[in-house]
């Protein structure tokens, strides 16, 4: 090797270790800050859930249904042919009696079966695991909606009114809660967990299922939760307490 | 086919234009549901998939049925099917296309249909039906092509052999669209690809024979010859029984398992209008009077033949209404063990009413089919030359 190249390999060395030493802060605290920068991809280290005591959820309220609604611009009527991206489900126990009431939304899986099944790659999932309708590649087939364990889609029947700027929506396309995605990359909760926090019921927990110290995990760790259709094995980002 | 009187040219083109114009009809109402959105149908967020998909479904799974005649002349070798080889590759073509505009036109955006050739996701099964779908076309053309042209006879073989085994995935395919949905307890089964092979193959033979006769007729000739005629009729009975086999295999295999007790007694015994269509409509209707009427020997003829094709046809429709309808009406187990409420619908049954856009699509599709076939069989010699004396059954 001839010094010339010598000499340009220790300065690309030299390089690599200063360009690392100046990025590495930058990472430690984009792990510490959730807030994604804009135009900064989701993250794969965060594992976005929700935790969703049953114990704390009445039968009858819709706080959560209702904030929904009006962070997404959701007309909130409820014929067949209406989006519902949340609703609230009542239980009855066949064999018990035992009465649980709970929202269910899209559950976020790990391994969606709307994302398996899109024949476009519309429907997709973020690296943080928010689950998500590309509207611009979704050609309104509905196969997403036959392959959903949990009913979580709905397709845009009529032409829409009332759309909000972060929420873009469309007659003929597919969609269902998106995380409120536009809120949580500005470090935001979504809308039903705000609301559902507000009315004093605290019912839902919204965070990273990745981070240890955080309060979902923590809850998570410290108490019996459920998946839905949990046989399926598609590792829901969505969990349940006293199911 | 060139007609060979005035009567029959005028026959020609009113039969052109009466499917000309239901194909306009369909398109008027793919636009009206193009415009308002899919509300103006009976389609809604539980039953997803609706008339249209039945209709679309039939004609696709019918298409590769249709090849039969030609697989069995060039694969197999047997030359008294061979002259029937083209009218067999046309009417391919004819139903897929009617079946694959259906499933288009009903797309929320049908305008993006470039989207769905240029973006594909190879894990969905969606996306390398629609490979297989344009591959069919083109294998298609080319062994149409082939059996046409004398100069090009030596490709007829390979061409159909490749055309026997794509039809055979693609049809795979079809059934795998609901066999790989994991979640329903309709569907969820690996039996389903096979269930729909037997089925592509009675309906598909059913609607051969509905074609030959029906063109043979308006060129004033004999629908078949009397040997051929005779095997066809035997074949399409054995087609038949196999199709019953499968659906019988799959609903028993269902009546085993404690959790899918419930969803079967829905679909054959309790969830009207389900039962009755499936029982009275494909069973029945669709399958035992069909075979009486294939297997009685004082029923030979080409009349009786085309009675059971029409039976095997409509009763083809009510299988895929029970099966792709009142497998979605049936609400999704997501609680077992729960009695369940919502303003979703969760644990109710789905009442489905097709509205007349629907309808008129659907029908379309088969008249897209039809004037494809007619106008084909004008243009291209898929009719065979002469009369082809063939030895019945032993």
């Amino acid at each position: 090797m001839n010094p010339v190249d010598q000499r340009r390999r220790d300065f690309l060395g030299k390089a690599a270790v200063a360009a690392g030493a100046m990025i590495a802060p930058g990472v430690i605290l984009y792990d510490y800050a959730h807030a994604k920068a804009p135009g900064d991809p989701a993250s794969p280290k965060v594992r976005w859930g929700m935790l969703i005591d049953t114990t704390k959820c009445a039968s009858g309220c819709r706080d959560c249904v209702d904030a929904c609604n009006r962070e997404n611009g959701l007309p909130g009527s409820t014929r067949p042919t209406d989006s519902q991206w949340i609703r609230k489900v009542d239980l009855k126990d066949l064999k018990s009696g035992k009465a649980v009431s709970l929202p269910v939304m899209c559950q976020h899986c790990a391994e969606p079966p709307c994302v398996d099944v899109c024949p476009t790659g519309a429907s997709f999932k973020r690296e943080d695991g928010i689950v998500l309708v590309d509207r611009h590649t979704c050609i309104g087939c509905r196969y997403c909606m036959m392959a959903c364990p949990y009913k979580a889609r709905s397709f845009v029947h009529e032409p829409t009114t009332g759309q909000k700027p972060d929420v873009p929506r469309g007659k003929g396309c597919v969609e269902s809660c998106t995380l409120c995605v536009h809120k949580v990359d500005r470090g935001g909760t979504p809308s039903c967990v705000e609301a559902c926090a507000a009315a004093g019921h605290g019912a839902i927990v919204f965070g990273d299922l990745n981070d240890p110290a955080s309060e979902i995990s923590r809850r998570v760790r410290a108490a019996t939760t459920t998946q839905l259709r949990a046989d399926l094995r598609t590792d829901n980002g969505v969990r349940y307490q006293g199911l | 086919m060139g007609p060979t009187s005035a009567s029959s040219r005028r026959a020609f083109w009113a039969l052109l234009a009466a499917g000309g114009a239901l194909v306009a009809v369909a398109l008027g109402a793919a636009h009206y549901m193009e415009v308002h959105g899919h509300a103006v149908t009976g389609m809604n967020n539980q039953v997803v998939w609706g008339l249209p998909h039945v209709f679309a479904i039939f004609l696709i799974v019918a298409a590769s049925g249709a090849l039969n005649v030609a697989s069995i002349g060039s694969v197999f070798g047997e030359a008294a099917y061979k002259p029937h080889s083209p009218l067999s590759v046309l009417l391919t073509v004819a139903l897929l296309a009617g079946g694959l505009m259906v499933l288009v036109l009903d797309l929320g955006r049908p305008e993006r249909l470039v989207v769905a050739a240029t973006h594909y996701n190879f894990r969905s099964i969606f996306a390398w039906n629609m490979i297989l779908y344009n591959g069919l076309f083109a294998i298609c053309a080319l062994y149409l092509w082939a059996l046409l042209e004398r100069r090009l006879g030596g490709y007829a073989k390979p061409l159909g052999l490749a055309a026997f085994a794509w039809r055979i995935i693609l049809t795979t395919g079809t059934g795998s669209i609901f066999g790989f949905l994991v979640a329903r307890q309709a569907y969820a089964s690996g039996v389903i690809a096979p269930l729909f092979i037997a089925l592509s193959l009675a309906w598909g033979l059913a609607a051969f024979h509905l074609a030959q006769c029906g063109l043979a007729r308006l060129a004033g000739r004999e629908p078949m010859d009397a040997g051929l005629h005779a095997r066809v009729r035997r074949l399409l009975a054995i087609f038949v029984i196999a199709a019953l086999y499968f659906v019988a295999v799959h609903h028993v295999t269902n009546l085993y398992w404690a959790k899918q007790a419930a969803f079967e007694r829905f679909i054959l015994v309790s969830g009207a209008p389900y039962p009755a269509l499936f029982w009275g409509g494909y069973v029945v209707a669709g399958g035992l009077v069909p075979l009486a009427l294939l297997l009685h020997p004082g029923l030979a003829g080409p009349r009786a033949t085309a009675a059971a094709s029409v039976l095997v046809s409509l009763g083809a429709l009510a299988f895929l209404y029970v099966f792709i309808i009142g497998g979605q009406a049936y609400p999704l187990e997501i609680f077992p063990g729960y009695e369940v409420a919502s303003a979703f619908h969760d644990g109710q049954v789905d009442g489905y009413a097709p509205s007349l856009p629907e309808f008129l699509l659907g029908l379309g599709g088969v008249a897209a089919a039809f004037v494809i076939a007619l106008a084909g069989a004008r243009a291209l010699p898929v009719l065979p030359p002469d009369r082809v004396a063939v030895a019945a059954p032993k």
